[in-house]
Parts: C-alpha cells; sequence; structure tokens
C-alpha cells in the first residue's frame, strides 16, 4: 500500500512505533560507546525516572502532596540491604520483597492520614518521611546500623551471570524502566487511572459518581510507595551501601520537582522532568559551586515559561475524536 | 520538677524561634496559599547578616555604640536588608507565577530556597560560622533554684515582644486588615479597593524581616550556624504552622511554641536521639483527631 493512502491515525501510530524503536535502539547500543561514567550517570537517571513515576502515581494521577516519598524509597534500600547482608537472600529476589515492603508500609501509615487534604497530608508526609530517616539514624535492634548505614549488599546474579559492572546495573534498571513505563501506560487507560484522574480534578465529584475515594487513594500511595521500592532496591544494590542521608527531605523535594517539571500525570514529562534533575549537575559541573545555584535558577525559569511542565499530559484515550477514530479503525 | 521548669523555659526559647519563623510562613500561606521554602533561608541568611555585622563591625560598632548599640544595630541592618531580599524574590521568582496556580509556585519557591541556600554556602563556606562569645550579653540566672541565663531571658523578652507587635499590627492596624481581607477573599478585597500587590509586597517585608531577627537571636543562643539550618529550622517553623492551623497567625505563634516545649520535654524525658520523631508523631497525632490544626477553624468544602 503507498504511504500517502495510509489513515492519519494509523500513519501516527506508525511514527509512535518508530520512535519508540529508536529510543529502545538508542539505550540499547548507548553502554557499548559510552565510558563507565556515562554509564553510571545513566543508571542514576534511570533511578530518578522510577523515583519520579512512583511519585507520579501519587501526585499526578491524584493529586495527593507528598512531600515524603524518600521514606518509601528508604524502606525499598533498606529491606534489601538488612535482608541480603544479614541472610545473604539473593538481590534479585528482594527486588519484589522490597516493593512489598514498602507498600505494606505505605497501607499502614497513610490509612489513617488519607481523609486529610492538600497542605495538611503535605507536612504528614514530611513528617513521615522525617520519622523514617532519623529512626534509620537512631538504629533501631540494631539493624540499620545507624548513621554509617549498612554495607556490603551483593551484586545481582542471573544464575552464572553476575551483574556487577556498570553495563549490568545499567541493563537491569533500564529494563525495570521499562516495564515501569508500559504498566503505567496501561494503568492510566484502565479504569484505576480514569478513578484517579477523576479524583483530582474533582474529589467531591468523584465520590458522587460512586468512586471509592478513599481507597483508591489508599491503593495510589501503595502502588507509588511499592515502585519506590523497586527503586531502593536497585539504587542499594548499585551502592552496596546505604546510609540515612541518601533518604532526606532534599530527596523528597526533587522527586517532588521532577514530576511538576514534566508535568503532572504524564509518562514521557517525568522522564525528561527526571533528566533534568540527574542530567542537569552531571552537565554544569565546571560551574563548580555555582552549578545548584544555576540549578535553582533553572528551576523558577522553567515554572515561569512551562508553568504545566515540558510535556504536559494530553488529554487521550477517552476524547470522542479518539473513539471516534477506535471506532473507525478497520478489525484484523 | 527542676529539670521540668528549666526544661519548659528551653522549650519555649526555642519555641519562640519556630514561632516567629512560623508566623512568615503563615502569612504567606494566608494570602497566597503557597508554601514559601526560601523562608527557611531568609532566616538563615538573616543569621548569617547578623553574625558578618558583629564579626567585621565589631571594633567600630562596640567601640562607639557599645555592647547593646552594636548588637541593635546587627540586628536592624540584618531585618533591612532581609526586608528587602524578601521583596525582591517575591518579585523575580514568585510573582511571574502566580497565574499558573499553586504547584509551579511550589517548586519556583524551591529554586529560590536552593539558590539562597547556595549563595549562602558560596559566600561564607561550607563549615560552620561562630558567633563572636565577647559580643553577647550573657549572665547566669539562679531563680527559684532554676539554672537560667540572661541572654535566655533577653530573647524570650524579645521574641515576645515581636509576637505581640505583630499581633497588633495584623488585628488593628489598616495594613493588618488588609491583609486579613485578602486572606480571607482576594477577589471581594481587590474590589472593596485593596491593593493586591501591594499586601503581598508587605508581608514579604514583614516575614523575612522577622525571620531575620530571629536568626540572629538563634546565632546569640547557639553561638554556631551554618548554611543548611534554614532547612531544619524551616521544616521546624513549617510543622509549627501546620500544628496551629495553616494561615491562622495566633495558631502559627503558639504551634511554635508548643512545638519547642513538646521538644526539649521529649527529649528530657523520652529520649533525645529520638525527640524529633516524637515531635512528628505529636504532629500526626494532632491532624488525625483534628485535621485542620489546633486552631484551625472547619471550613465548609464548596460544591
Amino acid at each position: 500500500m503507498p504511504g500517502h493512502c495510509v489513515p492519519p491515525h494509523l500513519a501516527a501510530s506508525r511514527q509512535k512505533a518508530a520512535g519508540l524503536l529508536l529510543v529502545f535502539a538508542a539505550l540499547v547500543v548507548f553502554p557499548f560507546f559510552a565510558g563507565d561514567y556515562l554509564v553510571d550517570v545513566a543508571f542514576f537517571f534511570g533511578i530518578y525516572v522510577l523515583l519520579g513515576l512512583s511519585l507520579n502515581i501519587v501526585l499526578g494521577e491524584v493529586g495527593l502532596y507528598d512531600l515524603g516519598h524518600a521514606g518509601f524509597y528508604a524502606i525499598g534500600a533498606y529491606t534489601t540491604a538488612v535482608l541480603n547482608t544479614r541472610f545473604g537472600i539473593p538481590v534479585l529476589v528482594l527486588l519484589p520483597v522490597s516493593a512489598l515492603a514498602a507498600g505494606l508500609f505505605a497501607f499502614l501509615v497513610t490509612s489513617p492520614i488519607i481523609h486529610l487534604r492538600g497542605d495538611y497530608l503535605c507536612i504528614v508526609t514530611i513528617g513521615m518521611g522525617e520519622i523514617v530517616r532519623l529512626a534509620l539514624i537512631n538504629n533501631p535492634l540494631g539493624l540499620t546500623g545507624g548513621p554509617n548505614g549498612v554495607y556490603g549488599i551483593d551484586s545481582p546474579t542471573l544464575g552464572f551471570l553476575r551483574l556487577d559492572s556498570s553495563a549490568g546495573s545499567y541493563a537491569l534498571i533500564w529494563v525495570v524502566v521499562g516495564l515501569a513505563v508500559f504498566a503505567l501506560f496501561r494503568l492510566q487507560r484502565s479504569r484505576i487511572g480514569r478513578a484517579w484522574n477523576c479524583i483530582r480534578e474533582d474529589e467531591i465529584a468523584a465520590q458522587a459518581t460512586g468512586i471509592n475515594v478513599r481507597a483508591y487513594k489508599l491503593l495510589a500511595f501503595v502502588l507509588g510507595a511499592a515502585l519506590a521500592g523497586v527503586a531502593g532496591n536497585l539504587y542499594a544494590v548499585k551502592l552496596m551501601v546505604v546510609s540515612p542521608e541518601s533518604f532526606t527531605f532534599w530527596e523528597s523535594c526533587l522527586m517532588f520537582s521532577i514530576v511538576l517539571i514534566g508535568g503532572m500525570g504524564s509518562v514521557p514529562g517525568v522522564i525528561i522532568g527526571a533528566a533534568a534533575i540527574s542530567l542537569f549537575p552531571e552537565i554544569f559541573r565546571s560551574f563548580a559551586s555555582y552549578r545548584l545555584v544555576v540549578f535553582g535558577v533553572v528551576m523558577i525559569l522553567m515554572m515561569m515559561f512551562r508553568p504545566g511542565g515540558v510535556w504536559p499530559r494530553r488529554r487521550g484515550g477517552t476524547e470522542s475524536r479518539d473513539l471516534l477514530l477506535r471506532l473507525g479503525r478497520p478489525r484484523g | 520538677m527542676r529539670v521540668f521548669f528549666e526544661q519548659l523555659i528551653n522549650g519555649l526559647t526555642i519555641g519562640s524561634f519556630y514561632g516567629l519563623i512560623a508566623l512568615g510562613y503563615s502569612m504567606v500561606y494566608g494570602v497566597l496559599k503557597l508554601i514559601n521554602f526560601a523562608h527557611g533561608d531568609f532566616f538563615a541568611l538573616g543569621s548569617y547578616l547578623g553574625y558578618t555585622m558583629l564579626v567585621f563591625g565589631s571594633g567600630f560598632l562596640t567601640t562607639h555604640l557599645g555592647l547593646w548599640g552594636g548588637l541593635a544595630v546587627a540586628v536592624i541592618v540584618a531585618a533591612l536588608c532581609l526586608a528587602l531580599v524578601g521583596v525582591v524574590v517575591e518579585r523575580v521568582a514568585y510573582r511571574p507565577i502566580y497565574p499558573a496556580g499553586r504547584l509551579p509556585a511550589v517548586v519556583s519557591a524551591l529554586g529560590a530556597s536552593i539558590i539562597l541556600q547556595n549563595l549562602i554556602m558560596i559566600i561564607w563556606g561550607p563549615r560552620y560560622q561562630a558567633y563572636p562569645a565577647q559580643l553577647i550579653p550573657n549572665f547566669p540566672i539562679h531563680a527559684g533554684g532554676l539554672n537560667l541565663t540572661g541572654l535566655q531571658l533577653l530573647i524570650l523578652c524579645v521574641s515576645f515582644a515581636l509576637m505581640a507587635v505583630l499581633y497588633f499590627v495584623i488585628q488593628k492596624t489598616t495594613w493588618g486588615a488588609a491583609v486579613r481581607a485578602t486572606a480571607l477573599d482576594r477577589d471581594t478585597a481587590a474590589l472593596m479597593g485593596i491593593n493586591f500587590k501591594k499586601v503581598i509586597r508587605f508581608i514579604f517585608t514583614l516575614g523575612p524581616a522577622l525571620g531575620a531577627l530571629t536568626g540572629v537571636m538563634v546565632g546569640m543562643y547557639y553561638r554556631q550556624i551554618s548554611f543548611t539550618m534554614g532547612w531544619n529550622y524551616g521544616l521546624k517553623a513549617f510543622t509549627a504552622t501546620i500544628l496551629g492551623g495553616i494561615g491562622n497567625l495566633p495558631g502559627a505563634m503558639f504551634g511554635g511554641l508548643i512545638l519547642g516545649v513538646l521538644e526539649m520535654l521529649g527529649s528530657a524525658y523520652v529520649s533525645t536521639a529520638w525527640k524529633d520523631v516524637f515531635v512528628f508523631l505529636i504532629l500526626i497525632l494532632v491532624l488525625i483527631f483534628r485535621p485542620n490544626g489546633l486552631f484551625g477553624e472547619k471550613i465548609a468544602e464548596k460544591v
């Protein structure tokens, strides 16, 4: 079939597929050409993408102000660190365990506070994040090693293959990022995603239409925390050491900025936001101590000129135009 | 019992710091519904400016004006500088972003905070700076079996006086009425002829100036200051704001005092290491049972 006969929506989806393929190819080829330093930078970029995506579920999809997300990240990282160093459980097995631990923790701590609105929820999550960090410093039951943290975490092994190189951890994290992005795109288009967005736009209207607001908000916190727990696992495994200073309020603020710089509720936006936050300090290394000042200036300028984020969420999927196109699309 | 009263006084002292900083958060929040993350850094900058005035101006100021005169000049200059900084930050970093809504303004405030904090680090260095001990009035007081310091009483008096003045300004003056009206309903206030921009400039003069005064007092009390102190105190003060009911000025003052007392009693009777955990737990408990803070009024949700 000649190109000019292709209906517009198919052409668009072909373009999209080609774009995705290019991104995928670039990600695969990258570690073969870049040095270890750049591959490590790409690893931390991946960590921030995961963290941004995890906060995006809570802040972007449901509009709940969460400035204590580093607490969930810490729970994931410490679960991995403690269980691996004490009991020698392989770190890849601990990946889902960390997610579960962080999700369960989120369920327990947010259940009593989920009814709080706006800024009150915000300060309670800040308090929660601080409590986690301070508790880790105070070394409860001698498990967390106090201010020095836990060290000596294993590298992941896949059968006989040991993923302890920069490229290995890079591959691991980007596979996880790919899965998370896919799952989140599916989630956005599901009943759950629509319910979340409905709560964000108007909570009372959502309740009036029969959405169980409390349950959906809790679900968002649990899923967001679980994904942050996954990021915590990968972070702990990469650094082989975790300490409380990696999980400060500042880290929560960075995640918050990632979501807002990228665009609330937008997956590609969050990836761009994570790129801005993680790559920027690397690019501006030559500014030395001024780089964070420049960073702050850029944050303000971004909000001045793109207040909705770099890549705001397009309302898609449920618009009548899309529905018509989908109905008109030939089957088979 | 002696420990209790001493800790109570210590708690009131740091509580008054939290309260004074919380006033700045609360005023901005009341009018703009914005969590001004840069406010903690205003406080830190004020502390550093006071330090510089005391150290570099010490020879000149104290010889010409005496100990108290030098101190007063340092405090006033720091407050005036910070009032200027506050107005400039508002003009440059916040005003262009108001139309975009609340959340972009929060990110912008974070950006402003990062800039201020790192500028402090670049100018004064990343290490602790020590306030000159010989320039700080201090004498022990033994009253009723309690060990207190004159500095502590001085700080308490000044803090309570400042809170009283601010309360008077907000409740009794035309400017205060304008601030309260704008906080209540911005559009109606504008229709009544209140200049919104002037109100904002007013609170961004008052809040940072109070923050700077607090900063100098904290420097004198603890003798050492660091560039990250803005975050630590800012977080506590913001907690105090919420504890008292955000946007409610007397609530912020009491919230600060309660927080300080809880912190000190917690460190005396529970454990020093867990005192902050104790404070945040109390905050969470209060919010579970009183979701609008201790003194916040219940606002009906409009449909």
